[in-house]
């Protein structure tokens, strides 16, 4: 199924369905319990198609979740979305997590059921058309019933909330009660978008609402994967590689860094081990006792294999070697939206300008570390995982079982943090492998070591910046090359087969809207063979720091006021318009003691978020510390279904800015990760957080956008261009740590060029 | 293994395990109180937070013989029905977002608020920079603290 905006809805996506639909309900009173959709066949109990269940029993509406809630509020949006639509009296709505089923697959991600992109751009806005048509067509479904019930035509028919009217004779039937009637019709007209709701009308969409999960995230009672408990279950801790290694199951098993030889004789001297497994790309120690496999995990010797490419892999050398390429433009990758001709533009400059910036990997560090629990029976499996990608898990679990994806059923729990990681499917395929082995149900828990040692860490990069400036002051060319690995390589390696070379989550974020006439951005693949995945904000993170910092070093040369082009230049309504609020916000003309004021903007690209930041921050020479005092943040994302919420979203963005700005970096030596644990890989505490401001504009009011990841990219270049402003010092290199700014600061004070 | 005998959230438990097993998956695994979290195993990140003898700890650090007749309060026990004054405000707030480390936290806060009745903005910084939230929930999790302070 692939959605157009203007396809109608197949009826058939809106099949009754029943069967087993093992998951949690959360309901606003703080119950969790597990929900078996055999249960619904209790009299006045009916799914009007597969996103609504009407409960006349109960006296409640379940709306189906189709991705995971992983923070970003999907359990509350995907139910608001539907009840608005629905017409439903919000205080009877409850969510239920969806099973995996072809039901609920993502037309706007991949088409497939799953959850990235953006927490919420791919959860609500991916689902924006498609539910918001199911609760029409759900209310379309109850207004038929009633009015055949009474004689009347549907035309003469409205809704109230959860009630169906006849306004002429002053007749009612709750939902409820249509849910009851003898023989419900669940034929439906066929819907398109001209049926919803106009925004005018929204009754509880922009209304901040409490989010449906919050209560179970107080009292112990949500379930996330690592959680999950099957009676007889065995556990699993993992042995792994020196070398970094994640190998997607689709596309390869890892073994190139797998295990040669293996003495478990110690390891099972220890009680409560059961088996040492041993898999392609690591040893696993399966047993009845979780601490069990720990200690017998310890107690393993393995001999690894040598040689693969990632075991060649010298981070701080590929700095330097991708810097390298990326100024050399003999060395050709791909071109991306180019316009003009920048090799004119340049020739007849009469002033130009470079800049090299490389940015570490970095790594998600989600609270909860990768696990999954698979119970494989006969030709059957059942996985709970917290995962990102339901449609991903049953192709994993079914390449590594020999099963087909049909009969894989992933049970979705809450995810402690997702940010992209949990669509890597090694823990999902890990614990279908060994529940197959080992013939009963296994949970696998990695290790916050081995989460952090074998990551799927945002690729590190060099970019080459180039512009040509007029002798009037006016841009006219600008070229931005990027060298990094690819994600899509990695881990859609279907979708890269179809173009190799091209890879729009590492190169997205490169053409920003300045009215620039020549433009070239080019992308130059290199394999590092290191796992690199999806981060919060994808290439963003990186492209965009560069193309920021460089438009600041530009209104430098020229003399200009950095917020104050980026309005001159930018062709975009939306965008000068969050500049000028933040410039507002911030007082941004107002000169500070011993601190600045730097800007960052992004357009947002198919996130369809436009947001501007400024932040104040100070310095201190002697360390090399940078402190960010306080952020002022400006953001149109369209529609603001849940606007306390979505403040809360650019938040957690603008904290992930932050620290993978200030600290966060993954460093690789010949393949091994050089950190393990909070200890060397730290993140922002609560005494780093600076005071966060926040306004949203609502400038296409009936548009859905991302808020999730969007305050991410733009913090990178707000400080360094702030730092700049400080202390004339650039820095070109993330993390911005203090020994390199004490280096940079140094520079710039010894001589004109700051490096 | 050893058989030893527990008191958790006000109750005789008795588990087996390895002498070395730290509390924490003794919590989770052998008693399924899991909303104890396991963060770091190593007293980094504070997602493991439980009250040992009424002090905020990290029950990551402390293998299970060690914590043999001491009392245990996890999350579940911090009452019985969500009512503790941290709890609403929690929710009143909508401090948690992927909610992980919040039983942490909110048992990390329980500590401060037994110490500290009326903690300043200060000294809850302070107090609670032991637990990370990757989600950057901690000015909502401020914001709470000062609520909880305030109604209790």
């Amino acid at each position: 199924m692939h959605l157009q905006p203007s396809q109608p809805l197949q009826r058939r996506e809106f099949l009754k369905r029943s069967g087993l639909a093992l998951g949690f309900l959360a309901s606003p009173a703080g119950l969790l319990r597990v929900v078996d959709a055999h249960a619904c066949g209790e009299e006045g109990d009916i799914d009007l198609n597969a996103w609504v269940h009407v409960s006349n029993s109960e006296n409640t509406i379940t709306v189906k979740c189709p991705t995971a809630e992983m923070g970003q509020g999907i359990y509350t949006l995907i139910p608001l979305l539907i009840a608005e639509e629905l017409d439903a009296d919000w205080r009877t709505i409850r969510v239920e997590q969806a099973p995996s089923d072809k039901a609920f697959i993502n037309p706007d991600h991949f088409n497939v059921q799953g959850v990235g992109g953006s927490p919420v751009a791919r959860g609500a806005q991916g689902y924006w058309r498609v539910v918001r048509l199911a609760g029409a067509q759900a209310r379309a479904i109850l207004i038929a019933n009633a009015a055949s019930v009474w004689g009347v035509a549907t035309g003469e028919c409205t809704t109230e909330p959860n009630n169906v009217v006849h306004a002429a004779s002053g007749r009612k039937l709750s939902y409820m009660q249509v849910a009851k009637l003898d023989d419900v019709k669940l034929d439906a007209p066929l819907l398109t978008e001209k049926d919803l709701k106009p925004a005018s009308q929204w009754r509880l969409l922009g209304k901040d609402v409490q989010r449906l999960d919050v209560p179970l995230k107080v009292n112990g009672a949500a379930k996330y994967g690592i959680d999950v408990q099957i009676p007889g279950m065995l556990y699993a801790s993992i042995l792994r590689s020196p070398v970094a290694t994640l190998p997607h199951p689709l596309y390869g098993d890892g073994a190139e860094n797998g295990p040669l030889k293996v003495d478990a004789a110690a390891t099972m001297q220890i009680e409560g081990v059961v088996k040492v497994v041993e898999l392609p790309h690591a040893v696993a120690v399966v047993g009845t006792d979780y601490w069990a496999t720990v200690l017998g995990k310890r107690a393993l010797k393995v001999e690894w294999k040598q040689g693969s490419l990632a075991s060649q892999y010298d981070s701080e050398a590929k700095k330097r070697e991708w810097a390298v390429i990326a100024a050399d433009r003999s060395k050709q990758g791909r071109a991306i939206d180019n316009t003009g001709n920048f090799d004119a533009a340049f020739k007849s400059a009469a002033q130009t300008l470079s800049a090299d910036y490389v940015t570490d990997h970095v790594h998600h560090a989600c609270m909860e570390p990768f696990n999954a629990t698979a119970s494989m029976m006969h030709d059957d499996l059942e996985l709970w995982a917290p995962t990102q990608g339901q449609t991903w898990a049953q192709q994993a679990c079914a390449k590594v079982t020999g099963l087909t994806e049909d009969k894989i059923r992933v049970h979705t729990t809450f995810l402690g943090g997702g940010f992209g990681a949990k669509t890597e499917q090694l823990p999902n395929a890990e614990a279908a492998m060994l529940s197959k082995i080992m013939d009963k149900t296994v949970k696998v828990i990695w290790s916050r070591e081995d989460d952090v040692k074998h990551g799927a860490y945002r690729p590190l990069t060099a970019q080459h910046m180039n512009a040509a400036l007029s002798a009037d002051g006016k841009v006219t060319g600008w070229s931005h090359r990027l060298v990094a690995d690819s994600v899509l390589l990695r881990a859609r390696k279907d979708v890269w087969d179809k173009n190799p070379g091209i890879d729009g989550a590492v190169a997205v974020g490169m053409t920003q809207p300045y009215g620039i006439p020549n433009r070239h951005h080019e992308y130059v693949h290199q394999l590092g063979g290191v796992p690199v995945g999806y981060w919060n904000a994808v290439g963003n993170g990186f492209t965009i720091f560069a193309v920021e910092s460089f438009i600041d070093e530009i209104a430098a040369k020229l003399g200009k006021d950095p917020l104050q082009l980026r309005i001159d230049m930018l062709t975009d309504a939306q965008g000068r318009a969050v500049l000028e609020l933040v410039r507002k916000m911030s007082d941004w003309n107002r000169k500070r003691e011993a601190t600045a004021l730097g800007v960052g903007y992004n357009h947002g690209g198919r996130w369809n978020c436009q947001i501007a930041v400024v932040v104040e921050v100070s310095v201190d020479r002697v360390n090399g510390t940078i402190k960010v005092h306080n952020v002022w943040a400006a953001a149109d994302p369209g529609t603001a279904i849940q606007p306390r919420h979505l403040r809360q979203q650019l938040e957690t963005g603008i904290i992930w800015g932050m620290s993978s700005t200030l600290r966060e970096r993954v460093t690789i030596k010949a393949g091994v990760v050089q950190q393990s644990n909070f200890s060397d890989y730290p993140v922002l505490r609560m005494d780093e957080i600076p005071a966060i401001h926040i306004e949203l504009l609502q400038g296409a009011l009936g548009q859905s956008s991302g808020a999730g990841q969007i305050g991410v990219a733009p913090m990178a270049p707000a400080i360094a261009n702030a730092v700049q402003r400080l202390t004339g010092a650039r820095v070109r290199a993330m993390p911005m740590l203090p020994k390199q700014v004490r280096m940079v600061i140094a520079e710039a004070n010894a001589g004109p060029t700051a490096v | 293994m050893i058989t030893l005998t527990l008191t958790v959230n006000g109750a005789q438990r008795e588990v087996t395990a390895h002498p070395d097993t730290p509390l924490l998956w003794v919590l989770r695994e052998n008693l399924k109180f899991t909303g104890t979290k396991y963060g770091c195993g190593i007293g980094q990140c504070g997602a493991c937070t439980v009250h040992l003898d009424g002090k905020p700890t990290f029950s990551c650090l402390h293998a299970i013989k060690d914590v043999m007749g001491k009392s245990v309060v996890t999350i579940e026990g911090l009452s019985s029905n969500g009512s503790h004054p941290l709890q609403r405000a929690w929710v009143e707030e909508q401090t948690p977002q992927c909610g992980y480390c919040q039983p942490g936290q909110i048992m990390r806060a329980a500590g401060l608020l037994k110490e500290t009745p009326k903690p300043t903005r200060a000294q809850i910084v302070d107090y609670m920079k032991t637990n990370i939230c990757r989600c950057g929930s901690y000015n909502r999790i401020i914001a709470a603290i000062e609520r909880a302070a305030k109604e209790a």
